[in-house]
Parts: structure tokens; sequence; C-alpha cells
């Protein structure tokens, strides 16, 4: 058993160690909304926080994680910044299929709770690893620009 | 707003429909398409309710429950053009329904009664849907009204014209009495619809043209949505496959003794052309699969490789084609100038959709359930009937949200896959494509190879003739789509190019690729042939000593629309404006879809060959924007979509197998090189057009004539060689 600390609960789950997260959190904890796109980190789409970094977790194992505490999207609107991020999506109309946003909420929420006030260079350096098929990338800089500004009022 | 899938036993099969009202199960209206000369011996094996006239569906297309809540059986499948939202607000807008109130139902499988009007089945493609759904959804929506109103006016005892509808209520102005939809929804449900209600003129519009939310995003930004790839019905396992990396091999044999042994590993199963592992979760059936030894049967195909595919569709491009349009007279045109000729060619491209391909099946003796996303939902049951045997009413598919489609999902071959894989699995199995299957086992856009001649009069083109060569996808997926030798799709944008050319003929040649699979990609025959067209307008402008503005401009006569696009699109991007060495502006004019597309790229070129994108303007007339903010979000999108293959889509094949495999060798665009992107709608009292593939077709001939403003190097191939660019190769 792995004991795992997952949006402020402990869960215990029955697989060996070098189980990428991504695999139980979907296949094993039924938390789907942390997406598969190419399980070699290239895409970003599987994008979690691990104590409040944005870690890819198709390559996470969670043999590696030890007490540190897992976040998902399912739970990333509890945080100021995630909370921020979400609402400015939702506001911008960001998403299309919707498929890789999970990925790119975390990776913008990470870099927001790091960074309050990114400048152009600092988002590109943050989501250049999150792909978007559809083509989102205009309003996803747009969005976190917003989700920054929106910070003091 | 809610959203929520339905599925069903299908539906009998007919043509002519018309629409007509009925009592919802539970109470409330039900309204509907229905088929009134169906096979009544259909409406008994398909379960549907019995009536006076055939089979009426129990689902419909709009149903009105006794709270007054409008619910919309959506035909249309969402992946992200924000079809629920535009196809709900073209309804609410006719039957004047509170647009908070209406909610979203995935539609069952049933080609007769959710068939695309534009193609007579049920398929989500050719950036139609709008389009075609504009009239059939418009007119249900007032036939409901017309009832509805009509059921208060007999409560009153008034005439009806005296009464109005808004926001799910009827109202009498003269005396101010208002009844809810929900209340008139019984009495509503007894009369018939009139055969042709009276339309809202454009001009009374509520909802229609208003940047509306999108009614599908709040759960796709909190983890919430499901999409196929998401679905765990209870005691479903999972699974992962390979399928022979050579195209058509099979199975020779596999030895499993190091796989059986892994933790996790529940299965293995091993048909005629792919093995696959099933587990308790992915990631151990994935690790079984890698522990098998497969030994595969390359088959008929194992020298099949690009050089040779691209040799031999050049030369098969020399030969005449099937005439798909003629006007004036070309050879004379030809003949009397001097001919200007150019070829030009693009690449086979995967799809690549961030959701890879999935499918989750349970197959029980007596029935079976699928659990995708798919643009075809009546030939995703037809598929799993087949391959069980058992009859269509017993296939039960469960639609989901797709994670991105672009033409993957109008195949069915990953539905049949995981159906012959489920039949040996005892419960529901999950079967997940890993990307590395997914981009090797496509249906590709096919290659294409276009000859474009051209001569010049005064400064404007007199002859054309323009030979496309390549596949026909049509023939394979819509059969009626490929007519004496002519691809319809394939020759989409080229016989309608927007141009005063007085003499023209264009030219389609069927030419299969060995053993590469093809298939609709979004941008479908338009993105082949934009580019090539515009390409070569733009050499031909710099053989006329033309500004390449100008010289489209004075040609545009008979397509005033476009004319308009591209006068703002080239105001918006400041055409003619002093820039920089090394950069360039390029166009591209467009008629795709029936919309009217002016796209400007503004690039810088390095010494190194690379590209680097400053800014895209586009300007477009797609008639009514249903939602502008949808519009201009679809446009953005497409753009990346199109540029991301002219800088890096190809796939390749070499001894029978595809040589990319995942987004490190079949590369996407990414934030840090998407530019700004401005996107300016002219507003039209025209029928809507299509907008979701129109962005794609015009980024590469833009970004294309972009570079070559910048350097004077006319690429005629995709994707953009950078060593052409550097100067170390010959173009
Ligand atoms: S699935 Fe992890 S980065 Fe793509
Ligand atoms: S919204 Fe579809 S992949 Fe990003």
């Amino acid at each position: 058993m792995i004991k795992l600390q997952i949006n402020g609960q402990v869960r215990e789950v029955d697989v060996v160690e070098d189980t990428p997260l991504l695999w139980v959190l979907r296949d094993v904890l039924g938390l789907t909304g942390t997406k598969f796109g190419c399980g070699i980190a290239q895409c970003g789409a599987c994008t979690v926080h691990v104590d409040g970094k944005a870690v890819r977790s198709c390559l996470l194992a969670v043999g590696a994680i030890g007490n540190r505490a897992v976040t998902t999207i399912e739970a990333v609107g509890q945080t100021p910044a995630g909370a921020r991020v979400q609402k400015a999506w939702l506001d911008l109309e960001v998403v299309q299929c919707g498929y890789c946003q999970s990925g790119q909420i975390m990776s913008a929420a990470a870099l927001l709770a790091a960074t309050p006030h990114p400048d152009d260079s600092d988002i590109d350096a943050a989501m250049a690893g999150n792909i978007c098929r559809c083509g989102t990338y205009v309003r996803i800089r747009a969005a976190i620009k917003k989700a920054a500004g929106e910070r003091q009022a | 707003m809610t959203i929520h899938t339905v599925s069903g036993p299908s539906r009998a099969l007919s043509r002519r429909t018309i629409l007509r009202a009925g009592a919802a199960a539970g109470g409330g209206l039900l309204l509907g398409f229905y088929a009134p000369f169906a096979d009544a011996a259909a409406a008994n094996t398909s379960g549907a309710a019995p009536s006076d006239g055939g089979p009426f569906a129990p689902d419909a297309f709009i149903r009105v429950d006794r709270a007054g809540k409008v619910t919309l059986i959506m035909p249309q499948v969402e992946m992200g053009q924000g079809v629920y939202t535009s196809l709900s607000m073209i309804l609410a807008e006719e039957l004047d329904a509170a647009f908070a109130t209406v909610a979203v139902e995935a539609a069952p499988p049933s080609d007769a009664l959710y068939g695309n009007p534009m193609f007579g089945i049920q398929a989500t493609g050719n950036s139609n849907s709008v389009r075609a759904f504009w009239k059939k959804l418009r007119q249900a929506g007032a036939g409901a009204r017309a009832i509805l109103i009509e059921a208060a006016a007999l409560q009153w005892k008034v005439d009806p014209a005296s009464c109005t509808a808004s926001d799910s209520e009827v109202i009498h102005p003269p005396t101010g009495r208002k009844l809810g939809y929900g209340a008139l929804a019984d009495a509503a449900a007894k009369l018939t619809p009139p055969a042709n209600p009276p339309l809202k003129n454009p001009k009374d519009f509520k909802l229609i043209g208003k940047p509306l939310r999108r009614l599908d995003t709040q759960d796709k930004v909190n983890g919430k949505a499901l999409y196929g790839i998401d679905m765990l019905p209870p005691g479903v396992k999972f699974a992962a496959i390979a399928a022979c990396p050579v195209f058509g091999g099979k199975v020779a044999h596999v030895n499993d003794s190091a796989a059986t042994a892994m933790p996790g590993v529940r299965q293995i199963v091993v048909l005629s052309d792919l093995v696959a592992v099933v587990g308790d979760h992915f990631w151990a059936a994935k690790q079984g699969l890698e522990a098998l030894d497969i030994t595969w049967n390359d088959g008929p195909n194992a020298h099949v490789n690009s050089a040779q595919i691209r040799k031999d569709i050049k030369a098969a491009s020399e030969h005449e084609g099937a005439v798909a349009k003629s006007r004036g007279d070309v050879e004379k045109a030809l003949k009397g100038g001097d001919p200007i000729e150019a070829h030009y060619e693009v690449p086979f491209l995967s799809h690549a959709p961030m959701e890879p391909m999935n499918c989750t099946v349970h197959v029980r003796p007596d029935g079976c359930d699928v659990w995708v996303g798919t643009q075809v939902c009546a030939r995703a049951q037809a598929i799993a009937a087949r391959v069980t045997g058992l009859p269509l009413e017993k296939v039960t598919v469960h639609n989901q949200l797709i994670g991105g489609g672009f033409g993957r999902r109008l195949d069915v071959d990953g539905i049949e896959k995981s159906v012959r894989v489920a039949q040996k699995v005892d419960g529901p199995v999950k079967v997940v494509w890993t990307r590395e299957e997914d981009i090797r086992h496509d249906f590709y856009r096919p290659i294409y190879y276009d000859r474009i001649t051209a001569t010049l009069k005064d400064g404007r083109i007199d002859g054309w003739k323009h030979r496309v060569t390549g596949s026909s996808i049509m023939a394979r997926w819509f059969p009626l789509g490929f007519q004496h030798g002519v691809d319809i799709d394939g020759v989409d944008s080229a016989i309608d190019e927007p141009y005063d050319i007085p003499n023209m003929r264009v030219e389609f040649l069927r030419h299969e690729p060995p053993a590469v699979p093809t298939g609709f990609w979004r941008g479908v025959g338009p993105n082949n042939n934009v580019f090539a067209i515009e390409s070569f307008i733009d050499e031909l402008a710099r053989k006329a000593g033309k500004d390449p503005l100008d010289f489209r401009l004075a040609m545009l006569g008979k397509t005033p629309r476009l004319k308009t696009a591209l006068e703002l699109a080239a105001k918006k991007a400041h055409w003619g404006d002093p820039l920089p060495p090394r950069v360039g502006r390029g166009i591209a004019a467009q008629i795709s879809f029936a919309s009217f597309i002016a796209t400007i790229a503004e690039v810088e070129v390095d010494r190194e060959g690379e590209v680097r994108l400053r800014r895209i303007t586009c300007a477009v007339d797609t008639g009514i924007a249903v939602n502008p903010d949808t519009i201009v979000a679809q446009l953005q999108g497409g753009l990346v979509f199109g540029v991301t293959a002219a800088l890096y889509g190809e796939i390749t094949i070499d001894k029978g197998r595809v040589q990319q495999s995942n987004f490190n060798n079949y590369r996407m665009l990414r934030i840090d090189q998407t530019p700004p992107i401005d996107v300016h709608l002219i507003k039209s009292g025209e029928a809507p057009g299509g907008i979701g593939e129109t962005g794609t077709t015009a980024g590469p001939p833009a970004v294309r004539n972009a570079i070559y403003a910048a350097t004077g190097i006319a690429l005629r191939r995709l994707p953009i060689d950078r060593e052409v660019l550097a100067g170390r190769k010959q173009p």
C-alpha cells in the first residue's frame, strides 16, 4: 500500500511503486480531470501540483511522492490562484474542446502562485510545456494576465 | 444549463420528415421531425412509440417539461467548436425560450432522425453544423412557439395573433396575462404545429449575434467534464493495444510469459491483426504490452516509403484528370500567352487530437454498450452491431464530449478494434491508444500534388488550369461525393476559387497511396487547394510586377464579400507599411465552407531558416454570426492548427511504418511561438457560413507568402523547409 496526500485527503493505493501518478489518479482513484496526452512529459495535459509546483504526473512515480501534497484540477479551485485562473478562463472563453485545459489551468495557477505578475516571457516559460491542439494560446495568455490583474481587486 | 448524454435504440430510416408534436413521457411537450411514411415494421423493431402516422421518436428534437425546462436533443457533437451553444441559441431564438433554462442532451444514434441535412447521415464535420441545422432548428423552434401560443390562446379564449412570447412565457399584451411554457406544455402536445411557421426577421433577433457564454465550458475548467477516455463503468478494466507497425500486417506469434507475470496484468488478447493487454489500470496494461514478445508478419507493405510515394504521385499527376469545372477556352488562353507553371505538394498529416483514441465497450450475449466520443454516432452503432452480430437496437452508444476531433473521429476504426477486444473480455473494458499508437495508426490527411498553369494578360490572369492529384476520401467514406472521377471535397475551394478568370479548368485525378489509410483532416480539401492557389497567385503577382494585394483586389469583382474582407484585413495589418529586413507579410484569400476570409501573416525568417510568427490578422464575412465570440475563437484556433502544419506537420513512411510517434517528433506549435492573432468580423445578413475549419486553410498560404515576401524564396511544399530558407538547399 502506498499512502498519498491528494487534495487534502490521505488515500491508500495498492499499486507498484513505479506506477505514474497519472494512472493512479485516473484509473485507481477515479479522478479523471487530470488527462493523458502523451505519456512522455511533452504535452502537459497531466499537470498536477506537488507542494504547489506544477509537475507532469505521467512521469512521476507514486513511490517517489512521499508526504508531499498533491493537488489536482478537481481541487485547484480551492486555492486563491486556481480560483482566479478558472474565473479568468471562463470570462475570456479560453476553452474549446477543453481536453488540455486541466493541465493549462494547473500550470497557470502554479505560475501565478509563484509569480503574481508574470510578464510575457514568464508566461512563455511556464506554459510552453502545455500543448493545446485547439490552439487557444492567445486566450490563455490574455486570461493569465487577467487573473494576475484581478489579484488586487 | 445542464448537459448529459442519453442513449437509445436505433430508429427507423426515412428521408422525409415533418415537424410533429406529441406528449413526452412523464408529461410535457415533445417536438420532433418524424417520418410520415416510414415502414411501420421499423417502428416495432426500433421500440419507438407507435403513432398514427408512423414512427415517432421518444426523444425527438425538443422537449418542454412541465417545469418549463427546454431540452434540445443535440444532433451534433461538441468538440470545442461551440456547437452546443450556437445550435441552442438558434432554437431558443425562434422558440423565445429563456436561454439560461435550455438544456442539451446528446442525441442517440439515428441517421433518420438526427441526420445532418447536408450529408443525410448523422455526422459532425465539414464545418457545417450551423449551416446544416440553421433552417431546421429555426423551424422547430418556431413551430413549438406557435403551438405554445395556440395553447395559451385557447385557454384564454383569445386570438393567437394577439399573443406573443418571450423568455419561455406566452403573453397576452392587451390583458397582461402570462403563462409559462411549462404550464402550457401538456396542452400544446395535443396540437399540430403549422407546416411553415413564420421565422423571425433577423433584425428582431435577441440571441443570435450576441457573444454568449459557451454552455459547455464550466465543467471543463474544474475537471468535471467527461470525455470518452474518462468513462469508468463499474468493474471496468483497462486495455492497451498494438496493431502491426506495418500497415496491413498481421500477428505471427506472441510470447506472453513475461507479460502475464506482471502485477496488474489480467489478460492478453491476441487477434489476427492486433494484440491487447488488459490490466487493472492503463499503466499495468501498457507495461504488459511492452513486455510481450510479438512477432509480426509485415505482409505486402513492408517496402512502402515516402520517397517512392512522392515520386509516384508526381508521375501520376502528369496524366489528365477528370474535369471538375471548366469555363471559357483554357487551351486557347494557355497557348495564346506565356504559360507559367508551378507544382505544389502537401504531406501526410496525423490528427493528433489531445484526447488520444479510446473506446470503452461492454459486450454481453444480449447486448453491447459503447462509450465513446464520435463524430458519427450512427456509424459507431452500426460497426459495433456488425462486429458483435447483434441487432442494431441491442447496441447502445453513449456519445461523450470529444477532446478534439479534427476529422479523426469521423472514422470508426477505433470502435471496431475496441469491440473486437471487448468480445474477449468479461465485463467492460476501456481501450486506450498510447500517443504512439494514435499517431502511427491514423487515417492520414492525404498527400496531394497540385499542378497549376496560368497565363497573364494585361496584368491579370487570363488562363488557369489546376489539376489536383491525390486520394479520394469521399470514395471510401461517402461514395456519393466521388462521381465521374471527381472527389467533391478534393476540388473544394478550387472549383469555386474567387478570382475573375475568364478561362479556367479544374481537374481531379484520383491517386491512392499504397497502404496508407487516408481520412478527413480539419480543413479537408480546401487546405490543399487554398495553399496551392494562393501560393501561385503570389508568384503570378510577382511575374506581373504587381503588389500581391492590388493583384488580388483587381480580380475580385465577382466576389465583393471577399474583396471587402481583404481590404479590411490589409488595413488592419498595415499592409504596405515598411518592415525590417527579412520580415514579410503574406496574404491568403479564400472562399471556403461558404465563408469569405482574408488573412495576412507577418513573419520573420532568420539566417538559419527558422520562421518566427510576428502577427496574424484575419477578416471574415461568415454571414450571420450566430455566436460571434465562438467564431473568433474558432478562427484563432484554426489558424494555430494550420500554421502548426505549415511549420512542422509531416508524417513520413519508411518500411511500411510511420516514423513519427509522439509530440517530440510530431511537433505542435506552442504558446511561446504563437503570435497575436486579430480576427475582425464583418457584419452580414447572409445565411451563416462554416467556420470551424476556415482558419486552418488560411494559415499555411498566408505564412508561406509572408516567407516569400521576406526572402524571395518560393516554397512549394509543406511543411516549410528550413534548409532551403537558410540557403543550404535548392527549393
Ligand atoms: S501526458 Fe504527461 S505531459 Fe503529456
Ligand atoms: S482546448 Fe482542445 S486541446 Fe486545448
